[in-house]
């Protein structure tokens, strides 16, 4: 068993052990946190091994599983019909994926932008690949081709969302992906440059998809005339900030290499075909013309190898993994952000967006308790304060009610203590005067009696 | 050659078709290595087990290197979790390894919260990745995973049996981490003691319903040394880290009076078992299973608490749109009953104020309304007094009047007779 070999560094390193990379800011809008800003924070120190420990073997295990697993990938061709896309796509993959039994799309009329999907199974050398092809039938082939563009975007949008809905499943089972992970754009050769509609295609898609743009039936221009025809699309492509899909940055030297070689090449310039031709004693794809044989697989002839082997050999892995961690996480946080803030727009919520929509909503409580309380305290203020004033004013009128209460009584007694004065008064002038009237009488009674004695005298 | 999980989901939507040449994408597993490899490797390993039965020195043994710690001492009053992190590297395969030791597991006298602490560790790894996995902005590519992959619990080498003590922990975490048993300090145990005792733990792990780790046998290449190595669950270790000469080779060991016992030597105990299950055979199935199978139920769980459901009422599927949507709707609507609860009862309050103060209001005016028409009678009788008194004075006065004038009259006619008198006396 092989010794485990000895770092040479002691240092103590953070957690981030990967090499940013710069395809991470690809977005414009929602510029997504580098790999660096991931949930570090979390120290760990760098260990000697004095021996063998076998976790070297982890790659392995890797390796099984996925084999195991079976791989999957959706690719899309977009492009006028006629540009040879559905050759290019059998000579891709070597088979007659479209065949006369499951003829292509160009072989049937379309009057408006279908999507279509063919699913195949194919394997090699152990391995099993489960390949999408998206086909766009009809695109750029009306008269007036103003959004159509649009069924396809509504198709990647709706891959996402498919995606999007089974991650977010309480019950949540083995997800298929059957997001689009590549989309070759055919440019037709009229050697001049870009068309409205590649433009306007392309700034459309290029923060949905992984764009790859291809000069179609390059058999039909001179090296010369093809370089022209790139350096001015690459130039367009830059003048109207279009993304297209970027090698990503390798430590290896051998591979940067290769992929500087890719870049200088951009875009690529391919040639399809599905018949076998016999040339120099081997039998290679190739178009048979009368002056001589334009060969698929020649690299002086087209970019096709540099095509198949950056898409299926060595970046198939890559161009996933940007669907997965750019392309789809935005859609996903846009998606998110809409519902949390029911589609306002705020750009000053960006800070927000870190959370949750369940964590967003869980601080929506907490201020909502907060404002209550105001709001309760408030009223309870405003109740004790009227109840306060409604009381003073019932105290004040009733101190009046007695206040007047009072007068009235006393007024009522000083009436009574006159009355009672002036009967008082009437009684005692009546007792003096019927006193007086007594002695009167008792006088008239004595006068008149006297006066009858004295008649009675005087008659004698 | 066996159909993939891939070509069993794809079903009949897809057709097989032959190639007619090398297309190339049997490099994909290899990109897919070279990307992992070049991301790095990550694994969490957590040590349950009572104080002193060698957690941290088998950890140092398997992974040959030195960790950090101090042996702990016994009087902890609770058990606590300590993590450390570390950055291992073999070949060109960067692994970030973490150990998790239990520290003070086993050494209080009422050990029924034991497990607890464990479990919320447990659970709060969980809770860190499904928050992040939540969030509207979230970087999972870049996350350190600090979800416990292997959970190693060590047995006492008592020769016995399991101590209720780890069956009730092993069954609160055996739904939540992939435990893997291991008997600690097994060179305590001899051999034959050893078969018995191994028996006897897998006995009482199977009618206690302990779901232990299995090693996978569903892959051809490794089913057959699984399978095998299952069998010899749970694993006899002795851990070592001081070297000792056997023959001319530096060899870990123990060495006592009566021999030596060779951490590495099969015969003497399964660390070499241990080792190739746990590190060079099944890591990345470990890691596998704590992802689909232990998260996911953490997951569901905590989204059924929540009140998600997959399907509305009519067992139609939610959106997720739909389903944010439906519990915001139902959050803010929960917060305006809130308020008008607190409205009304605010309403209520001041409607029986107003009628306790408008019941105050009507009995003093009430009251009032009585001493008024008290008042009114007084005043009445008053009046009446007062009628009669100036009824008298009338009566009296017509009396002093008729009196007088009837004086008045017989003075006059008293005069007049007087004076008749007068004038007949003349006469």
């Amino acid at each position: 068993m092989p010794l485990g070999t000895t770092t040479t560094t002691t240092t103590i390193t953070t957690s981030q052990s990967c090499v940013p990379s710069l395809r991470e800011g690809m977005s414009s809008g929602e510029a997504l946190v580098s790999e660096a800003d991931g949930n570090g924070g979390i120290m760990a120190q760098q260990k000697n091994l004095e021996g063998y420990v076998g976790f070297a073997n982890l790659p392995n295990q890797v390796y099984r599983k996925s084999v195991k697993r079976g791989f999957e990938f959706t690719l899309m061709v977009v492009g006028e019909s006629g540009l040879g896309k559905s050759t290019l796509i059998n000579s891709l993959f070597l088979t007659d994926l479209y065949s006369p039994e499951y003829p292509g799309p160009s072989h049937r009329i379309k009057k408006t932008v279908q999507v279509e999907q063919s699913k195949v199974l194919i394997k090699e050398g152990g391995v099993q690949l489960l390949l999408t092809i998206v086909d766009t039938p009809g695109f750029g082939d009306a008269v007036d081709n103003s959004n159509c563009w649009q069924p396809v975007i509504d198709h990647i949008d709706s891959k996402f969302e498919d995606y999007l809905n089974a991650e977010s499943r309480v019950n949540r089972r083995q997800m298929p992906d059957s997001r689009v992970h590549c989309c070759l754009y055919f440019i037709a050769p009229s050697g001049h440059g870009l068309k409205p509609l590649d433009i306007e295609f392309m700034k459309r898609l290029h923060e949905k998809v992984n764009i790859i743009p291809l000069i179609a039936k390059a058999d039909t221009m001179t090296p010369e005339e093809c370089q022209q025809f790139k350096k001015q699309i690459m130039k367009e492509i830059q003048e109207h900030k279009i993304k297209i899909y970027e090698f990503p940055e390798t430590d290896d030297e051998e591979e940067m290499k290769l992929v500087r070689k890719i870049k200088d090449r951009l875009p690529l310039a391919v040639v399809g075909s599905n018949t076998i031709i016999e040339v120099n004693g081997k039998r290679v794809r190739g178009r048979q013309y009368p002056w001589g044989v334009a060969e698929v697989e020649n690299g002086e002839h087209c970019d096709f190898t540099i095509l198949r082997n950056m898409l299926i050999r060595t970046h198939m892995q890559d161009l996933k993994d940007v669907t997965n961690n750019v392309h789809y996480e935005n859609y996903r946080s846009r998606k998110l952000a809409a519902v949390t803030y029911n589609g306002v727009d705020n750009h000053k919520n960006k800070g927000q967006l870190t959370k949750s929509p369940l964590a967003q909503m869980e601080e929506e409580r907490r201020d909502h308790v907060a404002k209550m309380k105001k709001m309760e305290q408030e009223m309870e203020q405003v109740f004790e304060m009227k109840v306060k004033e409604k009381l003073q004013k019932l105290r004040d009128s009733e101190a009046e009610l007695q206040r007047r209460h009072e007068q009235m009584k006393k007024n009522l007694e000083a009436q009574h203590k006159e009355l009672e004065d002036k009967r008082r008064q009437h009684e005692d002038e009546k007792s003096s005067w019927e006193a007086q009237q007594r002695i009167l009488e008792q006088q008239k009674l004595d006068v008149s009696r006297t006066l009858e004695k004295n008649k009675k005298k005087k008659i004698f | 050659m066996a159909s993939t999980e891939i070509a069993r989901q794809a079903g009949e939507g897809a057709r097989a078709v032959p190639l007619s040449g090398h297309v190339g994408f049997d490099s994909m597993p290899d990109q897919l290595v070279n990307k992992s490899v070049n991301h790095g490797f990550c694994f969490n390993i957590l040590c349950v087990g009572e104080t002193g039965l060698g957690k941290s020195t088998l950890m140092d043994t398997l992974f040959n290197t030195k960790f950090e710690g101090e042996p702990t001492q016994h009087n902890q009053p609770g058990v606590t979790l300590k993590s450390n992190t570390y950055e291992l590297q073999e070949s060109n395969v960067r692994l970030k390894l973490t150990v998790v030791n239990t520290v003070g597991f086993g050494d209080q006298i009422n050990k029924e919260d034991s497990y607890k602490s464990i479990v919320e560790f447990i659970d709060a790894q969980f809770e860190a990745y499904l928050q992040e996995e939540l969030k509207i902005k979230r970087t999972l590519h870049s996350y350190h995973d600090t979800r416990i992959h292997a959970c190693l619990y060590f047995i006492a080498p008592t020769g016995h049996s399991l101590k209720s003590l780890d069956l009730v922990t092993m069954k609160k975490l055996d739904s939540k981490v992939n435990i893997i048993p291991i008997i600690a300090k097994s060179d305590a145990i001899s051999k034959s003691e050893l078969a018995k005792f191994k028996i006897k733990i897998t006995s009482e792990l199977v009618s206690n319903g302990v779901q232990i780790y299995q090693f996978p046998t569903d892959d051809e290449s490794v089913a057959e040394i699984n399978s095998t190595m299952n069998s010899h669950l749970p694993f006899a270790v002795v851990g070592s880290t001081e070297e000792v000469k056997i023959g001319n080779k530096m060899v870990k060991a123990r060495q006592y009076p009566w021999g030596t016992v060779q951490v590495e030597n099969e015969n003497h105990c399964d660390f070499v078992k241990l080792r190739e299950m746990l590190i060079r055979v099944n890591m990345e199935d470990l890691r596998e299973q704590t992802h689909t199978r232990h998260y996911e139920l953490y997951r569901r769980c905590k989204l059924e608490e929540m009140g998600f459901k997959d399907t509305d009422p009519d067992s139609k599927p939610f959106s997720l749109q739909e389903t944010y949507e439906a519990k915001r709707n139902e959050f803010m609507g929960e917060l305006q009953k809130k308020e008008e609860e607190m409205r009304q009862m605010f309403v209520q309050r001041v409607k029986e104020k107003e009628a306790e103060l408008k019941e105050a209001e009507k009995e003093l005016h009430e009251k009032f309304d009585r001493l008024k028409k008290l008042h009114q009678d007084e005043k009445k009788k008053l009046e009446e007094k007062k009628k009669t008194l100036d009824d008298e004075l009338n009566t009296f006065k017509q009396k002093k009047t008729a009196a007088e004038l009837l004086q008045n009259q017989a003075q006059q006619a008293g005069g007049s007779t007087t004076l008749k008198r007068d004038k007949e006396r003349k006469n």
